[in-house]
């Protein structure tokens, strides 16, 4: 990069640049407003059925009231507070399983055909068993956010460890390196674009599993809302619950790609 | 005066599912100090693997590695590897690339920061310090990749086709480089390469493999008349012997296409 004024050229393709992206994020809002305006406007109209549908006023007015009688922060605090520990949880266990598979030959190789038949099983079919046998509580909902991020986690933490160059491991053998040594400054640093990743798709996993274990015990958290909205036929608590569970997890993921940035720095 | 490497009866052999397969046959080979020996021979020879036994990484079937006069192992590491490509570290700056050996080997010191520093600047690569190998060409990748090298001051250095992953211009400005620098640090070097130029530029000896499993053919004195004022690898192609050894050593390796 020079120093040097830019060329008159170079200016207009900045602002032609510029100009795409304003474009792009505008036509982003409007899809947005236009979609909530004519859900509004069709409700209004009765050109839709409100009983089913809601309509985007009264999702407001719903998302007020629940703030002022104060439940609703309960209600997310404990969601949140499910997800980031089984998202946490489920994640940690996971490198370290992929650790022990990368150490030992022998336990990956006994290991696989049980880890390529849980990755198969869809992990929430699983969700009943472990609230009975652990508790059907906030410790059955997480065992089973956990469930669910585990198995990914492992795979895709042991491919990626298993995928460095062998070169870069025989490189530091010639300097007399330990096995943990290689562990340390080669396959974790290398596996770090693999790990963000994994932690990217393990914030919607975890979110399976805290409202599949809601659906089935709880008596707060976002996936209660939603079951108890379903059942007394209230589908504008549904809705608010849809929005506010879509609006936690893109901040959830912006986290994620912050962290990103920040270890990425090569 | 003793070789600095004895190599004396090597021999391995691979086992597989498929049956038994023979790298490399009855090698003996001294190596003195400060002598620069190219090891040259059709592909899929044996070439790395001899350089990994050497180095200790592998074990041999039969035979053994004396450097010194002490038997090589994984844990007595007095030798400088350099491969194909630079294997530098993308999320190490350059700085902390090069004092990767002495790191594992837990001799970090203030000073090796310092030396290293030195040897970055001397080696013109001073502003790079702090930056990140994608951010270097292929050449000066190599160079830290040599430094790398060079700071564990290693006894021997094996290299293994490390010129071979550059384009053209930049092989020929590294090769001529690096020879400089070995001759100059009077360094011992046992250098493979697919490049017969290359080996006899940057040689004292070329020893030529057989076709599997790998034997000693021949080994090649080389004795360049460099003309004057240019006596480094790049200058010594100009010597009138090239050719000759050219050919004898192209004849020798038998290439069948």
């Amino acid at each position: 990069m020079s120093n040097k004024k830019p060329s008159k050229e170079h200016e207009e393709y900045l602002i032609n640049l510029k100009k795409k992206n304003r474009n792009i994020f505008l036509t982003q809002i409007s899809i947005l407003i236009l979609g909530l305006l004519l859900w509004e406007v069709a409700a209004h109209f009765k050109w839709i059925d409100t009983f089913l549908t809601s309509y985007p006023s009264q999702i407001w007015k719903l998302f007020l009231t629940y703030i002022k009688h104060g439940n609703l922060f309960y209600h997310v605090g404990i969601s949140v507070m499910e997800t980031i520990i089984g998202f946490l949880g489920g994640t940690l266990l996971g490198v370290i399983i992929a650790i022990g598979l990368w150490w030992s030959d022998f336990w990956a190789k006994v290991l696989d055909p049980y880890l390529v038949m849980l990755n198969s099983l869809p992990k929430t079919a699983l969700a009943p068993i472990i609230i009975i046998w652990v508790g059907a509580g906030y410790s059955g909902i997480i065992v089973t956010a956990i469930t669910v991020s585990i198995v990914v986690t492992i795979m895709n933490m042991f491919e990626s460890f298993i995928s460095v160059d062998n070169d870069q491991i025989k490189l530091l053998n010639t300097f007399g390196a330990t096995k943990l040594q290689i562990l340390q400054k080669i396959i974790i640093p290398s596996s770090i674009p693999t790990l963000i990743n994994t932690l990217k798709i393990n914030i919607g996993l975890s979110w399976v599993g805290v409202i599949v274990g809601e659906f089935l015990v709880s008596k707060a958290g976002i996936g209660y809302l939603i079951v108890y909205g379903g059942q007394v036929f209230k589908l504008d608590i549904v809705m608010m619950s849809i929005f506010i569970l879509a609006v936690i997890s893109v901040f959830m993921y912006k986290a994620i790609s912050i962290l990103e940035n920040k270890f990425r720095k090569w | 005066m003793k070789p600095l490497v004895e190599i004396n009866g090597i021999g391995m052999t691979y086992h597989s599912l498929k049956g038994e397969t023979e790298a490399i046959k009855d090698i003996n080979l001294n190596i003195s100090k400060g002598e620069i020996v190219g090891i040259v021979g059709p592909s899929g020879c044996g070439k790395s693997t001899l350089l990994s036994i050497i180095a200790g990484l592998i074990t041999p079937s039969k035979g053994n590695v004396l450097i010194n006069g002490k038997q090589v192992s994984k844990s007595n590491s007095n030798i400088g590897y350099m491969f194909q490509k630079d294997q530098l570290l993308e999320w190490r700056n350059i700085l902390e690339n090069v004092v990767l050996g002495l790191e594992i080997q837990r001799k970090l010191t203030p000073e090796v920061y310092d030396n290293a520093k030195a040897m970055l600047h001397s080696y013109g690569l001073g502003e790079f310090i702090s930056s990140y190998p994608r951010q270097l060409s292929g050449g000066m990748r190599q160079r830290v990749a040599l430094i790398r090298t060079l700071l564990l001051e290693p006894e021997l250095l094996l290299l293994d086709e490390p010129f071979s992953a550059l384009d053209y211009q930049t092989r020929l400005a590294i090769a001529d480089e690096i020879g400089i620098i070995l001759k100059k640090e009077q360094k011992t070097g046992l250098l493979i390469t697919h490049d017969i130029a290359e080996a006899i530029s940057l040689s004292d000896r070329v020893v030529i493999l057989s076709n599997r499993p790998a034997t000693i053919k021949e080994i090649v004195d080389i004795k360049l008349t460099c003309p004057i004022g240019k006596e480094t690898p790049l200058g010594c192609r100009e010597a009138p012997e090239f050719r000759h050894y050219f050919n004898k050593i192209w004849k020798e390796l038998d290439i069948h296409v």
